[in-house]
């Protein structure tokens, strides 16, 4: 058969079921063989929407995302979408056309040599040199992207090779003698860490991205409440662990709550799970969590002891690893008397600095307030698809998730114009939930094109777009840091989101006034299509509480 | 309870952190991988993006053609070496890697030096060669290149006392080692 029926026997073999890409000269063939397929394809209106829809797709539904582009051009469009993958370890599979063997290296028309460029920010690259090899290339990228620490792997295939006739034969398991994640985690080193979690004084489970990948939110939950642990999450873990809950603090970090960055500074011990110490974490890293001894769990070994010295690594699979620290941990009846203090202490903390802002006395809408009108009209039960900026933190701050896979963000990379079309992806794998994109109007604009994507595929996306008519986080740090010279961050007065909605053949909604916002948000979730509403808050809002870039958690302002 | 090597009696405070540390020392890598086109690229790309320096790089095959080894020595004081292992690790050309320990190994360099030598200084120069155990490889009227193998230290020592005759330039090849004993690399 043609090397790309092939291709898309491998794809199906793999259980893709849906797509997103952009056709061109080099993936030709690829198109004709997706013609009729039988898989699913969206087309989607810049390369790098697709990429980040495949994103969205896989952080939704924990598959792997599929997004395809031609060579050059194409290919390059695809370098932030590929390299936000990396950043948040999200399983993706990108497949590039490449110009014909005879022109590579040539600088031939549309040629880039995407393999090279993508080079550090891919889990893996493939390079088809023999169209005999495309297959077991399919199954080879589907394997790493999804097994051990996910990420994205792209694989380039030269138009000639991809007209080439082959044989194919499914295939269901690989042979990578390089590659070997481990999974189960030492059981010496889990028993170790039960025994340092039983005589801890102050202990906090400290809980990333990686528990979300990872699928091990529920045996997360039974560590915790095994005993009373206090819990926090990364901006990209929020959701592995139920909020509200007893147990819960809040998310930690540069714009964490005092109460979760004060116990990680005060803890004695820490229980790292699937979470890798970012700047963003720690802040100034001498002064982090001065006292605290660390057990680390992750599933990639490098990540261990690479910011923080681990003083219990534990290399593995979260679901793998969590139950058995359960088993262990129960079996040591540890006394929950013992965290009494620290409890009072975090009570204390929880009551004097809650998460609050001032509200309006009038109509203003305050965008928090924005946030908790989301809340209040979704019941908490949407997968709600951020974008980067401000409203990005306040979402991640006062919107609560019950599970995981409902808050999709750029969270490592803090790539704006991710939210739309993420939230496309999320909603074609999920298309029976509300899926809501907050947005800001620096953001939305980034990747503004998928909303004919949206509007010709009836994808049911709510955009809620916070306006302040600002860039707003750069503002904010040039208001706080640079003596509030404000330097290009006004955003202007355009578009009118309204019209332009209308123009791209969706509905279009403005709010202004705080009374009329949850009504507003409830009738946008009613209509049937896609949805634009367009809310203007207050413009010169920061978001806080907040640690300075650089310094210690003790030191948050706000 | 009462694991071997765990205290009856735990205390937080005896947990020793590990990893990260700098081991002040040069290190000798030897890195087996596929060999595949642009393997030697993602490892120099990995090195260069995290901010490591390679001293010496040595590639070439093995007694498998689908495999290739390559030796490189790092500055150990420089960088965490664990980091840099399990950072090359993640590179899934790479099929194993072993840090050698400087007594269990064989190291070894090729040096070829070219010297001025007149009808008067060749002597010498030859004389020399010979106690380091070089070879004169070629000759000239106003030159001689010596071929030297040996340990790094050996090739300095040798290259020093060739100076004074003046040097007109040096290529080595970098550092390939071996194990001692009969367990493979």
């Amino acid at each position: 058969m043609r090397a790309v029926e092939a291709l898309m026997a491998a794809l199906k073999h793999e259980g893709v079921d849906v797509m997103f890409g952009y056709p061109g000269g080099a993936n030709l063939p690829t198109y004709d063989a997706i013609y009729d397929a039988g898989i699913k394809h969206i087309l989607v209106r810049h390369e790098a929407g697709g990429g980040h829809a495949a994103e969205g797709y896989a952080k939704a539904t924990g598959k792997v995302g599929v997004a395809l582009a031609t060579s050059g051009p194409g290919a390059t469009n695809l370098v932030t979408p590929i390299a936000d993958a990396m950043m948040d370890s999200v399983p993706t599979v990108f497949i590039t056309g490449q110009v014909r063997t005879d022109l590579l290296g040539t600088d031939g028309f549309q040629e880039a040599d995407i393999t090279g460029i993508t080079m550090p920010i891919v889990k893996h690259s493939i390079m088809i040199r023999d169209p005999r090899d495309i297959p077991t290339a399919i199954h080879e990228a589907f394997h790493v992207a999804r097994t051990g620490r996910p990420g994205p792997v792209l694989v380039d295939i030269p138009q000639d090779l991809s007209r080439a006739d082959i044989e194919y034969e499914p295939i269901d398991s690989v042979s990578m003698p390089g590659y070997q994640p481990t999974r189960t985690g030492n059981a010496k080193q889990i028993r170790l860490a039960a025994k340092a979690m039983a005589n801890a004084k102050r202990p906090i489970l400290y809980v990333g991205g990686g528990v979300v990948n990872g699928n091990a939110s529920e045996p997360l939950r039974e560590l915790a409440t095994s005993d009373k642990f206090p819990v926090t999450c990364t901006l990209n873990g929020l959701g592995a662990f139920p909020a509200p809950h007893d147990q819960w603090l809040g998310m930690l970090g540069m714009h964490g709550t005092r109460a979760a960055n004060y116990a990680m500074d005060e803890a004695d011990l820490i229980v790292a799970i699937g979470a890798r110490f970012d700047d963003r974490i720690t802040g100034k890293l001498s002064e982090f969590a001065p006292n605290a001894k660390f057990i680390h769990i992750d599933v990639d070994p490098a990540e261990i002891s690479k910011n923080v010295p681990a003083h219990i690594p534990i290399v593995g699979d979260a679901n793998e690893i969590l139950p058995k620290l359960v088993g262990e941990y129960k079996s040591l009846k540890a006394d929950t008397s013992r965290m009494n203090d620290w409890w009072d202490r975090i009570a204390h903390w929880r009551e004097k600095y809650p998460l609050t802002f001032e509200d309006s006395t009038d109509t203003e809408i305050k965008p928090q307030y924005m946030v908790q009108a989301m809340l209040e009209a979704t019941e908490g039960q949407a997968i709600v698809c951020s974008d980067v900026g401000q409203h990005q933190m306040w979402t991640a701050q006062y919107y609560d998730f019950p599970e995981p896979r409902r808050w999709i963000n750029s969270g490592g990379a803090g790539t704006m114009g991710f939210g739309l079309p993420a939230a496309m992806g999320a909603q074609v794998g999920c298309p029976d939930e509300l899926v809501v994109c907050i947005s800001g109007d620096g953001s939305l604009q980034m990747n503004i094109q998928e909303l004919a994507t949206l509007a010709d595929n009836d994808i049911p996306v709510k955009i809620f777009l916070m306006n302040n008519g600002f860039l707003g986080m750069v503002r904010q740090w040039q208001e706080l840091f640079w003596d509030g010279r404000y330097s290009h961050v006004d955003t202007g007065n355009h578009p009118d989101w309204v019209k332009l909605a209308d123009a791209y053949g969706m509905k279009g909604m403005q709010v202004t006034d705080k009374t009329k916002l949850v009504g507003s948000f409830k009738e946008a979730i009613e209509h049937e299509g896609p949805v634009l509403v367009d809310v203007r808050v207050t413009k010169e809002e920061n978001t806080y509480p907040m640690i300075p870039a650089g310094q210690a958690a003790r030191d948050m302002v706000g | 309870m009462g694991d071997p090597g765990t205290k009856e009696v735990f205390r937080l405070e005896d947990l020793q952190a590990t990893g990260t540390r700098k081991m002040g020392r040069k290190h000798v890598l030897s890195i087996l991988v596929e060999n595949e086109p642009g393997v030697l690229a993602r490892i120099s790309g990995l090195f260069a993006r995290r901010g490591y320096n390679i001293n010496t790089l040595a590639v070439g095959p093995t007694d498998d053609e689908n495999i290739s080894r390559i030796t490189m020595t790092i500055d150990g004081a420089e960088h965490p070496i664990d980091q840099v292992t399990k950072q090359l690790h993640k590179l899934i050309h790479v099929l194993k890697i072993r840090d050698l320990e400087p007594e269990d190994t064989v190291a070894r360099e090729l040096a070829l030096l070219k010297v001025d030598a007149d009808a008067h200084t060749r002597q010498e120069v030859s004389q020399l060669a010979e106690i380091f155990g070089g070879r004169i490889v070629d000759v000239a009227r106003r030159s001689v290149t010596v071929e030297l193998t040996g340990s790094e230290e050996k090739i300095e020592a040798f290259e020093e006392l060739l100076k004074p005759f003046g040097l007109i330039e040096m290529v080595r090849t970098g550092e390939i080692a071996v194990q001692r004993g009969r367990s493979e690399t």
